[in-house]
């Protein structure tokens, strides 16, 4: 019962003021298991992150102790159920350093919330002729829904060109911005590089246009502190499973202003204040955009994720991360054939790379006999895998729990991938 | 590399990634297909000239795993000379191993080198690199399409 314990108060086992992985890695269950009769060693973070005993216990408390329906009953566990999914908008607005809890709603995840913007203030405000910006580098999901927004409207995605080494031109992205432009998307830090952009410079030079700025922050919420209000943004947008909470809870995080003017994006119940078949009155912020029962358990769950990351520390993550990758890149460099794409200056603990031996899944293939979990794929940036002129590439995503002796695991392994396919 | 990977990658299929055989592209070809994985941007592309129901020159080129690459080259060197039905009947053999449970029986008479795929039974996610080019063939003998995908 230990862990139940510790998950109470929120707190992970390691409370010093050393960065000691190997006491974190004893928070998250799925890093003691082993692959292949070999320990696990996961680096496959940016597609999910895996879940601390704090997240685990929330869930499962939530279900055995708090389970009621929010906004509902006038019963004590409805209540309980409602003041705890509240708590958890709480964390997440203190945890993005957003102004109001009303600015924070919860949806399925990264994707859903540029959905709903795409589907509400887009197409409120995109008109023919009109123009919408991304860059180069974004993951499907910050492409589509604008493709699919511009050709519903006759508008026009355009994208901001990147250099060689996986930055974003910020030149080309200030020229164009036009008179024409209504909305920037773009991404905080890219999945299949780990290109950190200059957002705030970004939001700066469209502001300055006065043109609002949906930032994509998947990528960049498990290695950087957030700070929406510095940043300047108007939409800012993640997922829970990516930041050591649950699958399927999300965040869209948008100015009050902007969301009060927004039409609702799915209707239904908890997101009225009254219906009646001539007319119906929508509900205020934040549940006028949360309709029908809500994902209680992973909000909960999303929560002690932000608790256990505060604990960390995501100052000592950022540093710990920024060695890591150091040390990575290094490893990488000394095997023969491999080149790493994304060569950022600012970069986050992301390493993609080919092979002229290999391919990306052969690679992964190989990995996995060794309990190595890298993704190999094109990471659902198939513009960008053009840009680069490969089909995929092989990634290693890094996260706090990570270590040096698991990147030295990476290399031995890599140099049987050469050994065997050379 | 692990047991697994061991009967994954046999030497044969190792050999053929290095060199794939028949592997150009083909100027006078009856016809052409191309071959996509979407999910991993594999992308082939197969040539074929037929002399009546006969493969008279079969060839690729693109780009894949090492399933996927030396699937396809050994393909090419099994097929030449053989008709459409033999073809056929080689993909069905084919296909019926690469499906199996693992530990069924191989029916080596019926499936010849390409026995060497056997590995891919472990791996259910790999028999789409595995019949790829296959696929594309069949589709290619019937003249139905001008590309294939595995989605």
């Amino acid at each position: 019962m230990r862990a139940v314990r510790e998950m109470s108060s929120g707190i992970p086992s390691n409370a010093t003021s050393i960065f000691d992985v190997a006491a974190l890695r004893r928070d998250f269950p799925i890093l003691q298991t082993t692959v292949h009769g070999k320990p696990l060693v996961y680096l496959d973070n940016a597609a999910t992150s895996q879940k601390p005993q704090a997240v685990l216990d929330a869930l499962a408390r939530y279900y055995a102790e708090t389970n009621a329906n929010v906004h509902r009953g006038l019963y004590q566990l409805s209540e309980a159920s409602t003041r705890a999914y509240d708590a958890a908008r709480h964390k997440v607005r203190d945890f993005i350093r957003a102004r109001l809890k009303c600015e924070i709603i919860f949806t399925r995840g990264t994707t859903e919330g540029i959905n709903l913007v795409a589907q509400t203030y887009g197409r409120q405000h995109v008109k023919a002729g009109d123009e919408i910006l991304i860059t180069h580098m974004e993951h499907h999901s910050n492409i589509v829904p604008w493709q699919v927004l511009c050709e519903e409207k006759g508008a026009r995605l355009r994208v901001a060109p990147i250099t060689d080494t996986g930055e974003l031109d910020v030149q080309a992205f200030q020229r164009m911005l036009t008179g024409r432009t209504k909305l920037v998307a773009v991404t905080y830090v890219s999945n299949a590089l780990g290109s950190v952009n200059p957002v705030k410079e970004l939001i700066g030079m469209a502001h300055a246009r006065g043109v609002p700025v949906l930032v994509d922050g998947a990528q960049a919420v498990p290695h950087l502190a957030i700070d929406v209000l510095e940043l300047g943004c108007d939409f800012f947008v993640f997922s829970g499973h990516k930041v050591f909470g649950p699958t399927g809870i999300g965040v869209l995080y948008g100015r009050a202003e902007l969301l009060e003017e927004m039409p609702p994006y799915q209707t239904g119940g908890d997101m009225i204040l009254s219906v009646r078949f001539d007319k119906t009155i929508f509900n205020s912020l934040p549940h006028k955009f949360e309709a029908g029962t809500p994902d209680i358990a992973g909000a909960i769950g999303l929560g002690a994720a932000i608790d256990y990351l505060n604990h960390v520390g995501m100052d000592r993550i950022a540093a710990h991360e920024a060695e890591l990758l150091q040390y990575g890149t290094e490893v990488l460099h000394s095997i023969d054939g491999v080149r790493i794409l994304g060569n950022a200056a600012h970069k986050a603990s992301v390493l993609s790379f080919v092979m002229d031996a290999a391919h990306p899944h052969d690679i992964g293939q190989m990995l996995d006999g060794e309990g190595i979990a890298i993704r190999a794929g094109h990471h659902c940036a198939q513009p960008l895998m053009e840009r680069f002129d490969v089909p995929a590439t092989a990634r290693a995503s890094l996260a706090f729990y990570n270590t040096r002796e698991e990147l030295d695991a990476l290399g031995k392994a890599l140099e049987r991938v050469h050994e065997v396919f050379g | 590399m692990g047991q697994s990977n061991r009967a994954l990658y046999e030497q044969v299929i190792l050999e053929h990634n290095r060199k794939p055989r028949n592997f150009h592209a083909m100027e006078d070809a009856d016809r052409r297909i191309e071959g996509h994985n979407p999910l991993c941007g594999d992308h082939f592309t197969l040539y074929l000239k037929l002399d009546g129901d006969v493969i008279a020159d079969i060839s690729f080129e693109g780009r894949g795993c090492a399933i996927a690459k030396s699937s396809a080259s050994l393909m090419t060197t099994l097929l030449k000379g053989k008709t459409v039905r033999e073809a056929e009947d080689l993909f069905v053999q084919f296909h019926r191993m690469v499906t199996a449970k693992p530990d069924a029986p191989i029916d080596e008479k019926a499936v010849g080198k390409l026995a060497v795929f056997s590995g891919v039974r472990e791996f259910p996610i790999r028999i789409k690199c595995a019949t790829l080019s296959w696929h594309a063939l069949l589709s290619a003998l019937r003249g139905t399409h001008s590309s294939v995908t595995t989605e």
